[in-house]
């Protein structure tokens, strides 16, 4: 892969991670510790919001996290892979001539 | 059938399985021993990961602790769970592509040093002794109370098992196995959480049961709402608020994330699948097999206060059904008629209250309160002893590799054969047992507490340095070993200060910040950090070759062509 492709790819990596982890820091150590009690004036059924959070709710959320993680990895992958694939492509047509 | 049958039933059935396993998966060669031969497909090693990552502690120990601590166990819940979050995004994929055997390996060459790599060794057998020391009490205590055997006969059974498997198989062996414990761990735990989420609220699933009403038997109304009421009565904190300090809650919170992340026998769990996709794959399969377990507990936990309150309260001693006198024999469980009224006062004031109840004993004797059948009862002794056996083998297996693998082939004596250092690493299993199985047998009084400490120190030590390695090109030798060495005594000191040379001044007025020593990792952490990044500021930056290195773990196979 040509260096300036791997660097884009970094940089594309540390995008994703970053904007998860936000959201992973967000739900657990916000929603359910800094802000607990203020949510826990939010009911629904037998829970209060931010007692739900804590002990269950961003349990949920971490296993979404990695699951669209793995999405995003994926497609970020096969992009790269087809592009290298051409910038070879056209440095072989290129000698050729 | 009695209890007592059903349990030998299920455990010489389940042991059956496991040696059957080993004798099937017999490592070859070193790689096979260190890492399963890198072929073990991600779905597979989710279901291994989630084993060796839930321990005695998660099965027997954590819904027990939420049941009496309340709405602060969240520490655990999200503790012990958000850390895989960290691992799949930050480490996993990495450590895959680098793809040699163990963390030492990694932090050896990533930052060009013998040094290094011995700080390493050091820390993970460190963290692993701990660890393991409290697995095979656990496996002890289940032996002793569902078999009636003395806790030693206990151990030395477990100790032959791990031995067998792990000796015989390695990194091979331990994975298919654990494979197999994860299943019956998983259904141990989860047939009497349904069992007793259909008895109390009518619902099968028990994450919705927890914010269910109680059926009429039970006096109706929303479970939760009914434990704060029965709680505030009694004098017992509100179930559903917090006791703890926001920022200790907090601290604590932070330092299980880190330090999950940076387990040993965790992260060599990734180097085992066949590609960096499948590093991730395996990641996303490991939480999924964790969160049923992790978001069951918490239900588990408020159905056992509930339901532990309700049968005991105020009932005349004469009165008390079997499995409590069964507890009171281990001295688990036990009553002093304070005003010799004969009736058993369970009450928030210590002066008052007569009924002391071991929190391990709440997911254990779960089942039997709740009055389900003898064959439920039975199940739960099996998957405490998969979850202890499961976790003890992955950690010996760090123990043996830092040994014959980094300590020897890669330091000491690297002219050995392929052949002598598989030996080496058997011998070092085998001697790892032994200690492991004495401390078992004769715990040091402050083994339970230690084991978590040792998400503090890997915090402290591992996290910081593997993560630096990956994402910051300019870290070097000087930074990650001060930083490793100066997070490492930081937290250790802290929390030897405290709880071993003056727990008198254990209180959250003598603390750093109102930080407890469980919650001090993350301030070792934040300490590595700053010391890796100042000293490595000031020092020459790694050689060309190294960030080489970095360049390459960071592009996956799957993204050239």
């Amino acid at each position: 892969m040509a260096d300036n492709n791997a660097r884009e790819y970094w940089k594309a990596n540390i995008r994703i991670v970053l904007s998860l982890l936000s959201i992973w820091f967000l739900v657990s150590f916000g929603g359910g510790i800094l802000f607990v009690d203020l949510l826990d004036n939010i009911r629904f059924g037998g829970f209060k919001l931010g007692f739900w959070i804590a002990q269950q709710g961003a349990i949920f959320v971490f296993v979404v996290l990695i699951l669209v993680y793995i999405f995003l990895m994926d497609k970020l992958d096969s992009r790269y892979k087809n592009r290298s694939f051409e910038v070879q492509h056209k440095e072989n047509e290129g000698s050729e001539q | 059938m009695s209890v007592q049958l059903w349990t030998f039933a299920f455990v010489i059935l389940s042991f059956g399985l496991y040696i059957g396993i080993a004798i099937w998966s017999r490592a070859g060669s070193t790689s096979d021993f260190y890492v399963a031969g890198g072929g073990v497909p991600p779905l597979a090693n989710g279901m291994a990961t989630a084993a060796d990552w839930m321990s005695a502690a998660s099965f027997i120990s954590m819904a027990g602790l939420i049941s009496f601590i309340g709405r602060d166990g969240t520490f655990y819940l999200m503790g012990w769970t958000g850390g895989y979050v960290l691992l799949a995004l930050l480490l996993a994929p990495y450590l895959r592509k680098f793809g040699k055997f163990t963390v030492p390996d990694f932090i050896g060459d990533r930052y060009y040093s013998q040094s290094a790599r011995l700080i390493a060794v050091f820390c993970a057998i460190c963290i692993s002794f701990v660890y393991v020391c409290g697995q095979m009490q656990g496996a002890g205590i289940v032996f002793s109370r569902f078999l009636e055997v003395d806790i030693t006969t206990g151990v030395i059974i477990g100790m032959t098992i791990v031995f067998f498997y792990a000796v015989l198989g390695g990194m091979k062996g331990i994975t298919y196995t654990q494979v197999a414990q994860y299943c019956v761990l998983i259904f141990a735990f989860m047939v009497p959480a349904i069992f007793i989420s259909i008895l109390m609220t009518g619902q099968a699933v028990p994450q919705i049961g927890f914010g269910s009403q109680l059926t009429e038997a039970f006096g109706g109304g929303f479970l939760l709402d009914r434990l704060d009421g029965m709680s505030e009565q009694l004098g017992f904190p509100t179930y559903t608020e917090g006791q703890r300090s926001t920022q200790d809650v907090f601290f604590i919170t932070a330092a299980l994330m880190f330090g999950t992340a940076g387990l040993p026998h965790v992260i060599i769990r990734f180097f085992t699948v066949p590609n960096v996709r499948d590093a991730r794959r395996s990641a996303g399969f490991a939480l999924v097999f964790i969160a049923i377990l992790y978001t069951t507990a918490p239900a588990v936990a408020a159905f056992a206060r509930t339901n532990l309150i309700n049968t005991v309260s105020d009932l005349p001693y004469a009165e008390v059904p079997e499995w409590f006198t069964t507890w009171e024999a281990t001295n688990l469980i036990s009553f002093t008629d304070k005003d010799n009224d004969g009736r058993i006062r369970y009450v928030g004031d210590p002066e008052l209250n007569e009924l002391e109840v071991n929190r391990d004993i709440m997911v254990l004797a779960n089942p039997e309160i709740a009055g389900l059948p003898n064959w439920v009862v039975a199940l739960v002794a099996a998957g405490g002893l998969a979850a202890a056996l499961s976790t003890a083998a992955g950690l010996l297996l760090v123990i043996s590799t830092s040994v014959a693998h980094d300590m020897l082939k890669r330091s000491f004596m690297p002219s050995i054969t392929e052949k002598q250092e598989l030996l080496f690493a058997r011998c070092a299993i085998f001697v790892a047992v032994l200690i492991a199985g004495y401390f078992g047998i004769n715990p040091p009084a402050y083994v339970a507490q230690v084991v978590a400490f040792a998400f503090g120190l890997a915090a402290a030590s591992f996290f910081p340095v593997i993560v630096l390695g990956i994402f910051l090109k300019r870290m070097n030798r000087e930074g990650a070993i001060v930083g490793m060495v100066a997070g490492f005594t930081f937290t250790a000191g802290y929390i030897i200060y405290f709880r071993f040379i003056n727990p008198a001044a254990d209180n959250a007025e003598n603390w750093l910040f109102g930080i407890s020593p469980e919650g001090i990792g993350t301030v070792g952490t934040l300490v590595n950090l700053a010391a890796a990044l100042t000293v490595a500021k000031f020092t020459q930056e790694p050689p060309e070759d190294v960030q080489a290195i970095v360049e390459d773990i960071r592009l996956p196979e799957e993204a050239l062509n």
